[in-house]
C-alpha cells in the first residue's frame, strides 16, 4: 500500500529538537558549540532563552502540589462494604504502595485525604464532619461508592449524601467500586492536585480570611 | 432542652471521671487509694482504626483493666429492612446483600430460602449444589478477611497481605461466575441466576488444591509465634452456657465447646450430602475461637471438593416461570414466556401470605431471615437475625476485668461486621 | 419443627397450665409452628416453654400488621438444640397501648433486640434494664420501621466541581 507522507504544517522538526537538546547538553557541560555563542557570553533574551531551553525550572507551587500529590496519606476511615474494597487497593494486587499511598494514618490530624468509603447514616454524618474538620489543609476528600456519592442503593431515611456536608473532589462511582476503579479515582485527584494547586478549598471550606500573613522579614528561608 | 436530652449530649463526651465509692480489688494489687481507684470511662470509637467499622465502645476503665464496656451502635444504619418493604422480591436481594457486607451469598442465601419456602417452589439440585460451592467460598474468604484484619490489630500485620492474596484468588472465582466481585446477586429465588461458564471448575479445583497448602502456612506463622499465643491463650474466655443464654451461635459457641453448627443439625440446600467436621474449641478463650475458625477453612475446602466432585446436571434455576425468568431463547418463539418475563420483571412473582423464618449458618453464627407476606410482589416485612447484633452483647462479659489489649483481641475475635449489626 | 399436632398438643398443656385465655391461635404453615399468646402473659408461656426444652431465643422482632389492629406484633424464635424444634411465639399489641413485659431478666439475649424493636416500632418492654434508642440517633423522633412511617430519601446534588484539567480536550 503506498503511504504518502506530508509534513505535518507547524510542526517541529524533530532532528532539530535532538540537535538543539544535544546543544544544550553541550552548553551546560561547558563546551562549545559552532555557530553558538557559551552561555557565559549570552545577555538579556538570549540568556533567557538558553535558560528556559536547558535547565529545568518551575515555580515553587508546581513543585510543592507535584509533592503533595505523590505523598498523600489517606485517613482510615471504612464505613461499610466499600471499606473491604479500599483494604484491596493496600493488599498487594491493587498495592496503593506503588504510588506512595499506603501510609494510612489512624488520626485525621495526621491525614490529608479522606476517603469515604460507606453508606454515611445520619447518626455518623455529624462524627464524619468532626473527623474532616481534624483534619489540617490542604486537604481533598473522595467519595467511594454510589452510597455516599448519592445514595446508593438505599434512598431513605436513614442515609445521608456526603456532598450534603462536606465538600468532596471525587466521586468514584461502584456498588463497591473495584479496587481498579478507586485506584483510578485517587489517580484522578492526584491530576486534579498536581495541575491546580489551589482548588479553592478556602472558598468551599469558607475559610477566607483564616490566612496568616507572615512578614518580610520574618518570612522563612524560600528552600 | 429535656433532661433526656442533655443526658444524651453529656453522654457524648468523650472522657469523665468518677471516683469509686467502695474498695474495689485491683488486679495488680495496688494501694487502697490513689489513681487505681478512680474510674475512668473512655469513649472509643465510631472512628477508631482497631474496632472493625464504626462501633462505638463506652470502656469503663480502673487503670488498664476493663471494668464496663458499653456498645453503641447505629452508626451504619441503612434501613436495609424498610427498604426492602418498598421492592419487588427480586430487587429485594441486592439490598439485603448488602447487609452483612462480608458475607453476601449467605444474607441472599436466607432471603432466598425464606421466599421459596413461603413460595413452595423446588430449588434444582444443581442450584443447590452451586449454592453450596458459593457459600463455603463465601465462608472462607470471609475467615480469611477476619483473619487478615484480626492479626493487624494483634500487631501481626504481614498476615493482611498474605490473607488477601487468597482472597483476591477468590473474588476472581466470584468475578468468574457471576461477573462481580462482591454483592453478585447471583442467588435468586429458586435457584442461582446463571450455570457456571466453561472453566470455572477446572480454577475452581486449581483454588481448592492449594488453599489447604496456604492454611497451613497461616497456622504455621501465627501458631508459634510467642506474642500471638501470649494475647489470645487464656484471655477473655466464656463459658458455653452464658453464651446459649446471650444467644450466641456460630464459632464463638463452637470454641466454648457446643458442636451447635445448622449444616449440621438442620441440613438445608442439600448440606446433608457432604462429609465435614464440625471444629469445636475446649476453654473458650481467644485462641479457640481463633483456631476454630482456621480449622473451618479446612473443612469449607473439603465441601467444596464434594460438591464439585459431585456437581449434577441439571437446571439451575427452577423450571417455575411464575418464579424465574425463562431463558433467553425462548423468547423468540413462545408468547408465554415473553408474558413471564414481562410479568416477572415489571411487576414480579406474587407470593401467598404467610410469615417463615429461615435460619442459616454463616460465618458469624446463625442468620435467620423473617419475611411476611400479604399477597402482593412485595414483602410486608423483611427481618434479617443478624449472628454480630446477638454476638456482640457477649462482649462486656467477656472482656470484663481483663485489660484493653485483650479487648482489642476479643473484639478481633469476635468478628463482628457492622453492616449487620446496624442493618 | 414440632407437626401439627405436636403444635396443638403443645397448646393444650399451656391451655391447661396458665388458663383459657393464653393461647390465641396456633397456625402451622409450611411445617412451621407459631402459637399467638396474649401478651400479658408473654413470660409464663416463655419459662413454660423452656421447662419443655425450647430453652434457646433465637430471635427477637417485630412486625408491623397495619392497617389491621392490634398492630404491632412482636415474635420470638425459640430453638430446642437437643431436639432441633423451632417455635415461634407471637403477640399482637394494639397501637394505642404498644407495652408488653421484657425478657430480658429471664432471657439476656433480648437485651439488644427489644431495644431494637423499641426503636423501629415503638413497643414499650416493661422492666427493660436500658430501654433506649439502639439504632438511631438517640434524639429522633419517630419509629421508622413503621409501615405509616415515609421512607424517605433525598433528591441527589453534587458539589459543583470543574476542574480544568479534567475537561475533555476540545
Amino acid at each position: 500500500m503506498e503511504i504518502s507522507r506530508q509534513p505535518v504544517p507547524g510542526a517541529v522538526d524533530p532532528d532539530a529538537l535532538r540537535i538543539k537538546q544535544l546543544n544544550a547538553r553541550q552548553l551546560l557541560r561547558g563546551g562549545q558549540v559552532e555557530g553558538l555563542t557559551p552561555a557565559a557570553h549570552l545577555e538579556g533574551a538570549d540568556l533567557e532563552r538558553h535558560v528556559e531551553e536547558s535547565v529545568l525550572t518551575t515555580t515553587l507551587d508546581r513543585a510543592v502540589a507535584w509533592a503533595r500529590s505523590n505523598s498523600f496519606f489517606p485517613a482510615t476511615f471504612g464505613l461499610a462494604c466499600c471499606a473491604i474494597e479500599m483494604m484491596s487497593i493496600v493488599a498487594a494486587r491493587v498495592d496503593v504502595a506503588r504510588f506512595g499511598f499506603e501510609a494510612f494514618r489512624a488520626s485525621p490530624r495526621q491525614a490529608d485525604l479522606l476517603i469515604l468509603s460507606g453508606r454515611v447514616s445520619i447518626k455518623m454524618a455529624p462524627i464524619v464532619r468532626r473527623i474532616y474538620d481534624q483534619m489540617l489543609e490542604p486537604k481533598w476528600a473522595i467519595s467511594m461508592g454510589a452510597c455516599c456519592s448519592s445514595m446508593g442503593v438505599f434512598n431513605n431515611y436513614a442515609l445521608v449524601p456526603a456532598d450534603k456536608f462536606m465538600p468532596i473532589d471525587v466521586h468514584v462511582p461502584g456498588c463497591p467500586p473495584r479496587p481498579e476503579a478507586l485506584m483510578h479515582g485517587i489517580l484522578k485527584l492526584r491530576k486534579m492536585v498536581q495541575d491546580d494547586p489551589d482548588m479553592g478549598w478556602r472558598e468551599r471550606y469558607d475559610a477566607i480570611g483564616t490566612e496568616e500573613i507572615v512578614d518580610d522579614e520574618q518570612a522563612a528561608p524560600r528552600a | 432542652m429535656t433532661p433526656a436530652l442533655s443526658d444524651y449530649r453529656r453522654r457524648e463526651q468523650s472522657i469523665t471521671l468518677a471516683p469509686v465509692e467502695e474498695q474495689l480489688h485491683d488486679d495488680a494489687g495496688a494501694a487502697a487509694d490513689g489513681p487505681a481507684q478512680e474510674l475512668l470511662t473512655l469513649n472509643m470509637g465510631p472512628h477508631h482504626p482497631a474496632t472493625h467499622g464504626v462501633l462505638r465502645l463506652l470502656v469503663t476503665l480502673q487503670g488498664e483493666v476493663v471494668r464496663d464496656i458499653k456498645p453503641i451502635i447505629g452508626y451504619v444504619h441503612t434501613g436495609i429492612e424498610k427498604t426492602a418493604e418498598d421492592k419487588s422480591y427480586w430487587k429485594v436481594i441486592p439490598v439485603v446483600e448488602r447487609m452483612d457486607y462480608l458475607s453476601y451469598y449467605f444474607n441472599a442465601m436466607a432471603f432466598c430460602g425464606a421466599v421459596e419456602t413461603l413460595l413452595e417452589v423446588d430449588v434444582p439440585p444443581r442450584a443447590q449444589y452451586l449454592r453450596v460451592i458459593h457459600m463455603e467460598l463465601n465462608r472462607i474468604m470471609s475467615h480469611l478477611v477476619w483473619l487478615g484484619t484480626s492479626a493487624l490489630d494483634l500487631g501481626a500485620i504481614s498476615m493482611f497481605w498474605y490473607c488477601f492474596r487468597e482472597r483476591e484468588a477468590i473474588l476472581d472465582l466470584f468475578e468468574f461466575s457471576s461477573g462481580q466481585r462482591m454483592h453478585t446477586r447471583y442467588f435468586q429465588v429458586g435457584g442461582v441466576f446463571e450455570d457456571i461458564p466453561r472453566g470455572f471448575v477446572e480454577k475452581l479445583r486449581k483454588f481448592t488444591a492449594i488453599m489447604p497448602t496456604r492454611a497451613d502456612q497461616y497456622g504455621d506463622l501465627l501458631n508459634k509465634n510467642e506474642i500471638v499465643l501470649q494475647r489470645l491463650r487464656g484471655t477473655c474466655p466464656l463459658d458455653a452456657d452464658t453464651l446459649l443464654s446471650l444467644g450466641v451461635t456460630g464459632p464463638l459457641l463452637r470454641a466454648a465447646g457446643n458442636p451447635w453448627d445448622l449444616r449440621k443439625a438442620a441440613p438445608y440446600c442439600s448440606y446433608g450430602d457432604f462429609d465435614f467436621k464440625i471444629p469445636v474449641g475446649t476453654v473458650g478463650d481467644n485462641y479457640d475461637r481463633f483456631a476454630v475458625r482456621l480449622a473451618e477453612i479446612y473443612e469449607s475446602v473439603k465441601i467444596i471438593d464434594q460438591a464439585i466432585d459431585g456437581l449434577p446436571e441439571g437446571p439451575c434455576i427452577t423450571t417455575d416461570r411464575k418464579v424465574a425468568l425463562p431463558p433467553r431463547h425462548e423468547l423468540a418463539t413462545s408468547m408465554e414466556a415473553l408474558i413471564h418475563h414481562f410479568k416477572l420483571v415489571t411487576e414480579g412473582f406474587r407470593v401467598p401470605p404467610g410469615e417463615v423464618y429461615y435460619p442459616i449458618e454463616s460465618p458469624r453464627g446463625e442468620l435467620g431471615c423473617f419475611v411476611r407476606s400479604d399477597g402482593s410482589s412485595k414483602p410486608a416485612r423483611v427481618h434479617m437475625r443478624d449472628p454480630s447484633f446477638v454476638n456482640l452483647q457477649s462482649l462486656s462479659q467477656m472482656a470484663e476485668g481483663s485489660y484493653i489489649a485483650d479487648l482489642i483481641a476479643t473484639l478481633a475475635m469476635l468478628d463482628p461486621i457492622l453492616g449487620g449489626i446496624d442493618r | 419443627m414440632p407437626d401439627a399436632t405436636g403444635l396443638e398438643l403443645l397448646a393444650q398443656e399451656l391451655r391447661e397450665a396458665e388458663g383459657e385465655e393464653i393461647v390465641r391461635a396456633t397456625v402451622f404453615f409450611r411445617s412451621r409452628a407459631t402459637l399467638e399468646v396474649d401478651p400479658r402473659q408473654i413470660l409464663a408461656v416463655l419459662a413454660h416453654l423452656r421447662e419443655r426444652g425450647y430453652t434457646f431465643m433465637s430471635s427477637l422482632h417485630g412486625v408491623d400488621y397495619y392497617p389491621e389492629e392490634p398492630r404491632l406484633g412482636v415474635l420470638y424464635e425459640l430453638l430446642d438444640m437437643s431436639r432441633v424444634d423451632r417455635v415461634t411465639v407471637k403477640l399482637r399489641l394494639p397501637s394505642d397501648d404498644a407495652a408488653v413485659d421484657s425478657a430480658t431478666p429471664h432471657w439476656p439475649t433480648a437485651d439488644h433486640q427489644e431495644r431494637g424493636v423499641y426503636d423501629m416500632f415503638g413497643v414499650v418492654f416493661r422492666g427493660h434494664p436500658d430501654l433506649r434508642r439502639i439504632l438511631m440517633p438517640e434524639d429522633y423522633e419517630g419509629h421508622p420501621q413503621r409501615r405509616d412511617f415515609p421512607i424517605g430519601g433525598e433528591p441527589i446534588a453534587f458539589t459543583y466541581n470543574d476542574t480544568p484539567s479534567l475537561r475533555p480536550p476540545r
